[in-house]
């Protein structure tokens, strides 16, 4: 969860924003609960956690390609690094 | 320092982290993916609230926040994807 958002802070494109913030989203929101999970044990408490950990799993991947969908279809372009001018 | 407190802390600092694209975004976009991954690190900190304090209400409390936060960034990224264009 924190590397996610260090690349939020530190990478310089939507695209690249957005690849770490669904990463962060995805693995570290299914370690946690999964873990609290396990320390719970069976019970209703612990099928609450599995209703959430799906619904996450389920929409979190859809709101990640809806921003990607508008920033594309209004023309930002992917960052691609600069040319080194004095190599060349 | 107990399991709750590392946990805790460690989510809330990562989140408040995060708030700074959310002020400092070049666009609109950038925005949208601080708050969607600011959104997600308050459900687990909920959960995390709900198991190490034993209060139950707080995982419904959750799950709303976790489905009216997928419908905003939807419906806000859809919002963005005709914005000043004249089409809907």
């Amino acid at each position: 969860m924190f590397f996610g958002t260090l690349g939020i802070i530190r990478f310089p494109d939507i695209y690249t924003r957005l690849q770490t913030s669904s990463k962060c989203d995805a693995a570290g929101a299914v370690a946690i609960l999964v873990g609290l999970m396990v320390r719970e044990g069976l019970n209703s408490f612990s099928l609450r956690i599995l209703i959430i950990l799906i619904f996450l799993l389920l929409t979190n991947p859809v709101a990640t390609h809806a921003i990607a969908r508008s920033a594309a279809i209004r023309g930002i372009k992917p960052w691609i690094k600069k040319k080194n001018v004095k190599g060349e | 320092m107990t399991a709750a407190t590392i946990i805790i802390t460690v989510l809330g600092v990562t989140a408040s982290l995060a708030l700074y694209r959310v002020i400092f975004g070049p666009t609109s976009w950038d925005r949208l993916i601080a708050v969607n991954l600011i959104s997600s690190k308050v459900i687990m900190i909920m959960v995390a609230a709900a198991v190490f304090f034993e209060r139950r209400i707080y995982l419904d409390v959750a799950l709303v926040y976790a489905i009216i936060g997928f419908v905003s960034i939807i419906a806000i990224s859809k919002f963005l994807e005709g914005e000043g264009t004249g089409k809907k």
